[in-house]
């Protein structure tokens, strides 16, 4: 994204911090749930888009930052707690990254599915077993306008962050790893080291966010916290608005965040099924994404 | 004598119950062309391979000037001055040709980035012929042009030992004219390179010494005139009735 770009897209942020004053109901709770979908997708898509390293691991990353909150919610200053969520994120996210260095394609995919399981089992049986008990309240004092300006702040983040890298030398690794990991090795290219700061960086937005809405709930277990439904959606929104791209995957947040927010109002029992539905669907039909679309429409209308 | 740019000695490696490389000994000079020959099958490219990196020695050793880089990874040896290109020619198919380059440029040995580093890669464009096709999507070229484009990358390193995988197979007539006056270009700049190839014009034209290997051993070492007429090389090629 050109520096103008950049500007004109916190601007736009800025002025979408007002959606609280004007309401406080359905239509803040639908801007969180956009907000929340839009972090979580471009930060997947930060590490995945370049790379095309398909990662199930966002409901793993979600799911840290929200316990966190409800273990050390009570126990710290807010910043202080997302400080923890962040580097507990930020730590699983290191040693998945070494134990991952030599897996590509499908066992990378395998791998990121089964930590969030892996994870999700390992705090169920810490909660039976030690804390004896399956869930937990959340009490902290964070209202819902303060969830949603915090995501607007995170995903403003990105938007810098994202713009950084796509004129470092660091992120233009990244994108040689996408195309060819062996080329990238043998120009030099630490591959290893690359991947894990990305995973890393992605993965601390990931728990970020989920440490930010898990005051939404007032009870959380881990089946609500690890959710895998979250990893597959955050997958299909960038897939559908464009991985490659800064702000691609939130073209595909906001059409999607209101498809599920139709099907789960009026069809709460079959929403799996539209779920896998939608997906088929975007893959079979847009499979290079709304930003491929208007590139070609672009090259059509140039042509 | 001076010591070599690169010494290989006893290098072995094997897959499984197949030994690849056996024992393997050569030294590459500084400022040389050296052909690494040998049938279908005789572990060139997995010698090729593990003097750059991509797989690792079960045994000997290998010695860049008088540093031990037995084993490093890749991106190790790159840095150290060792590039290669593939058998099998490989770009970065969506990026254009001028990132190719710079790719080689941004994490070499005389890693550059910015101005400076778009403009290196701009004369290695215009070095392998490919002057003015900065921005042609690498896999729209022709395969001819991929195999130059290969070369700028690996010459963006600013290697010290180039390695050449098969770099004429596949070329008409005069493409390999072409290709064959762009390597002696390279070895008239002082290049030091190490040669797998098949293409025995281009052996007799571009190398000063030749190694030839079969079933993974080294069987013949000398030029490429008396190497190719040795009696082993000839029944390792053509079969015993033609020896």
């Amino acid at each position: 994204m050109s520096g103008t770009a950049l500007a004109l897209a916190l601007a736009a942020l800025l002025a979408l911090g007002t959606v609280p004053l004007l309401d406080d109901g359905f239509w803040l709770a639908l801007a969180i749930n956009i907000a929340q979908y839009a972090v979580l997708a471009t930060a997947w898509a930060l590490f995945s888009g370049p790379t095309r390293y398909i990662s199930l691991a966002t409901a793993a990353f979600f799911g840290i930052g929200a316990y966190t909150v409800a273990v050390l919610g009570e126990a710290l200053p807010w910043p202080l707690v997302l400080l923890a969520a962040g580097g507990i994120g930020v730590l699983v996210s290191l040693l998945v990254g070494l134990a991952t260095l030599r897996l590509s394609g499908v066992y990378f995919v395998v791998f990121t599915f089964g930590l969030a399981e892996l994870i999700r089992q390992l705090v169920t049986w810490f909660e039976v077993n030690v804390a004896r008990s399956i869930g937990r309240y959340v009490f902290v004092d964070i209202t819902q306008p303060q969830i949603y300006w915090q995501l607007l702040g995170l995903f403003g983040l990105l938007l810098v962050i994202g713009t950084w890298l796509s004129r470092s030398r660091l992120g233009f690794a990244l994108r040689v790893i996408g195309e060819d990991e062996v080329v990238a090795r043998h120009a030099g290219i630490d591959t290893a080291r690359v991947k894990i700061a990305l995973f890393a960086l992605s993965a601390l937005f990931l728990s970020l966010t989920g440490a930010v809405m898990a005051p939404r709930w007032t009870y959380i277990d881990p089946a609500i916290a690890f959710n895998m439904t979250t990893s597959f959606q955050v997958l299909i929104m960038a897939l559908l608005g464009g991985a490659q791209s800064l702000l691609g995957p939130l073209l595909g947040v906001i059409p999607l965040v209101l498809l599920f927010e139709v099907l789960g109002a009026n069809f709460p029992n079959h929403f799996s099924i539209l779920l896998g539905a939608a997906f088929m669907l975007v893959v079979y039909a847009v499979p290079r994404g709304i930003v491929g679309l208007l590139a070609r429409a672009r090259r059509r209308a140039a042509a | 004598m001076s010591v070599p740019l690169l010494r290989v000695e006893g290098l072995t490696r094997a897959f499984g119950g197949l030994v690849a490389v056996q024992d393997l000994s050569f030294e590459v000079r500084e400022g040389e062309i050296l052909g690494l020959l040998g049938p279908n099958g005789s572990g060139k490219t997995t010698a090729l391979n593990l003097v750059s990196g991509a797989l690792a020695p079960d045994a000997g050793r290998v010695t860049l000037r008088d540093r031990d880089v037995t084993g490093l990874a890749p991106h190790r040896l790159s840095r150290l001055g060792i590039a290669r290109t593939f058998q099998l020619v490989r770009v970065l198919p969506a990026m254009s040709c001028a990132e190719n380059v710079l790719a080689g440029i941004a994490f070499g040995r005389d890693a550059a980035w910015g101005g400076a580093a778009w403009d290196r890669a701009r004369a290695l464009l215009a070095r392998v012929g490919l002057a003015g096709r900065e921005d042609h999507r690498a896999d729209t070229l022709t395969y001819v042009d991929q195999k130059r484009l290969e070369l700028a990358r690996a010459l963006a390193l600013s290697p010290r030992l180039l390695l050449l995988d098969e770099w004429l197979a596949g070329l008409n007539p005069t493409e390999l004219r072409e290709g064959i006056a762009l390597i002696r270009s390279l070895r008239d700049e002082g290049r030091t390179v190490l040669m797998v190839e098949h293409v025995m014009d281009a052996i007799r034209a571009l190398t000063d010494r030749c190694v030839v290997m079969n079933a993974g051993r080294r069987i013949a070492e000398g030029p490429p005139g008396a190497v190719l007429a040795e009696r082993e090389v000839v029944r390792a090629y053509l079969g015993d009735e033609d020896a």
